[in-house]
């Protein structure tokens, strides 16, 4: 999906996310009992709940990470994980489903950088390994994505010796690299000591007013009310409240988000 | 400098204490010492060594060829058997449960038979059959059924030409090696957090490249020490392919020592040259396992070249990994 402005107009038609009563279970349990949502392109949704709510559960179900049960869920328009045709569906083969997520980056609570690749070997590896870039080419955008998230000078640093703020800029450039056109963040500061989850914050809101799509499950209610488009609470695999974040955080409707407000600001 | 208490010129001064003293170790160090000079006093006063003997005849053009026999057969049945064994190790963690069971029917079998046995029974399969076929499995049986009389058979050799002594020597050693490296590899893939794979799917990776690309490499840290084990442990066992029969370094010493009834020395000329080939072989290992500790550490590379030396030092510690 392009950026320019041009096609703005056009792309706003179509929610980059559309996920209509997904539900996903793990054996008996119930995590998600009817997901409805939609996020445009260019808007930041932000998830919050109590843990176990089933937030990470559905995030990872947009990128396939995890098959759904029931409902259905698109991504730019593509029906994720399936193909349709008249009224069966057909699983998507392991490579059809490898090509839908090149274009859907997600950054991790733990990171997961490989350890054995510095921080731009970690950058280059998909854009040459997946998308075929060449390794010059690689190199100059990976250096540049390290720049943007500040860190063009640790390049040649392995994971284990960077901070865990670091590190998660550097798993944020990685996504970057495949120039996606959804960025997932499952919980992105949650791991991180609280004077490091700025600098992550910090990229974030960079990458959102360059006007990247994100949905960032998250515990930082400050972020969701400044950055956030649409705020979105979930409890026990529901959505139980949803709309613009100053209004959900300072006037919440339902009785479980101001439980739940009450214990997290 | 302000401190609480007022400093002294005593209390401000590097400090120099006495230390402990280890009077056990120091028993103990002189017993070990007193005890290899004893075996050293041994190994060159006995004259049952034979020393000059050792040596005209440990390097003789026998044992130079069985040596290399030996390199060979270690080297061939550790590449078949790494390979097949990552081959095995895979199909192991496949939810096909055709795929994973007979992974697990191989590793069952192969470590189950001794390879002693093993190499008997594959120096012995031309006795049983003369003739190998490749073809269609119950081909005759199922045409007869029928009331026909075809053959399914595409290709075949004669057990002579195909299974010589040092196939069978090969085949033996490598087939039970895959069956432990295949244990070794998967121990490797499982001990990599599910995240890995996670971020690498996320990516767009497909599941071959994400393996030999994230999870392998990680893994070789902990394949690599066990696989140097069985190394060591190979070049020990080439010498029993004498009951294939198939001749190696420790069968032509034997027979240099039967034939001038010197067997003794030539025994001490067996543990010598399995000794200088296992030290070899440690070395390599040390740099192999260097290479793929890499990101491992918090200290920088730099800080890690150190002396070869170290291989000792690290020697308690590799044992766990």
């Amino acid at each position: 999906m392009s950026a320019e402005p041009i096609a703005v107009q056009q792309t706003a038609a179509q929610p980059m996310v559309k996920a209509e009563a997904v539900r996903k279970h793990f054996g008996r349990l119930e995590v998600l009992k009817g997901i409805d949502l939609e996020v445009m392109p260019r808007a930041v949704m932000c998830i919050v709940g109590p843990s176990g709510s089933g937030k990470s559960t559905f995030l990872r179900c947009i990128n396939h990470l995890e098959q759904i049960n029931g409902g259905r869920l698109w991504v730019d328009g593509e029906l994720v994980g399936y193909r349709q045709r008249g009224e069966k569906l057909y699983e998507l083969k392991e490579k059809e489903v490898a090509q839908h997520r090149r274009d859907i980056g997600m950054v991790f609570q733990r990171f997961n950088l490989f350890p054995h690749m510095t921080a731009l070997g970690n950058v280059m590896e998909a854009p040459v390994q997946v998308k075929g870039t060449s390794r010059n080419e690689a190199r100059q955008r990976g250096l540049e994505l390290l720049e943007r998230v500040g860190l063009s000078e640790r390049c040649d640093m392995y994971p284990s010796q960077l901070s865990g703020g670091q590190q998660q800029r550097v798993a944020i450039a990685r996504a970057l690299a495949m120039d996606p056109k959804l960025m997932l963040f499952d919980e992105p500061t949650s791991a991180l000591d609280p004077e490091l989850v700025g600098e992550v914050l910090d990229v974030m809101r960079g990458l959102a007013e360059a006007g990247m799509t994100m949905i960032v499950v998250t515990h930082e209610m400050g972020f969701a009310r400044e950055v956030g488009d649409e705020l979105v609470f979930m409890d026990d695999g529901v959505v139980v409240e949803a709309g613009n974040p100053r209004d959900v955080i300072t006037n919440p409707q339902h009785e479980r988000t101001q439980a739940f407000l009450s214990k997290v600001l | 400098m302000t401190d609480t208490t007022t400093p002294t010129a005593s209390t401000r001064a590097d400090v120099k204490a006495i230390p402990v003293r280890h009077p056990g170790r120091w028993v103990a160090s002189a017993g070990v010492v007193l005890v290899s000079a004893m075996f050293v006093h041994m190994l060159f006063t006995n004259p049952a060594f034979q020393w000059s003997f050792i040596r005209d005849n440990a390097f003789s053009a026998p044992v130079i060829n069985g040596a290399k026999n030996t390199l060979v057969l270690t080297v061939l049945s550790m590449v078949l058997g790494v390979a097949l064994g990552i081959v095995l190790a895979v199909m192991r963690l496949s939810p096909n449960p055709v795929l994973s069971g007979g992974a697990w029917v191989y590793v069952w079998f192969f470590r189950a038979v001794p390879r002693v046995v093993l190499l008997i029974l594959f120096g012995n399969l031309g006795v049983l059959y003369s003739r190998y076929d490749i073809g269609i499995p119950f081909d005759r049986q199922i045409a007869n059924l029928f009331g026909l009389s075809l053959s399914g058979r595409f290709f075949g050799v004669s057990a002579n030409t195909i299974l010589t002594a040092f196939v069978a020597a090969l085949l033996g050693l490598a087939l039970s090696e895959a069956a432990y490296m295949a244990e070794i590899v998967r121990a490797g893939i499982s001990s990599i957090e599910e995240g890995q794979t996670e971020a690498a799917q996320a990516l767009g990776m497909s599941r071959g490249k994400l393996m030999r690309r994230i999870v392998l490499p990680q893994a070789m840290r902990v394949i690599v020490p066990p696989t140097g084990n069985e190394t060591i442990a190979m070049i020990k066992d080439t010498s029993l392919v004498a009951f294939v029969p198939y001749y190696e370094l420790f069968f032509q010493l034997q027979a240099i020592g039967s034939r001038t009834f010197q067997l003794f020395p030539m025994l001490v000329a067996a543990c010598l040259w399995y000794l200088a080939m296992t030290s070899v072989l440690m070395v390599g290992q040390h740099f192999l396992e260097k290479r793929y500790a890499r990101g491992t550490r918090r200290s920088t590379d730099r800080a890690e070249k150190k002396s070869l030396f170290k291989i000792w030092t690290r020697l308690p510690s590799n044992w766990g990994a």
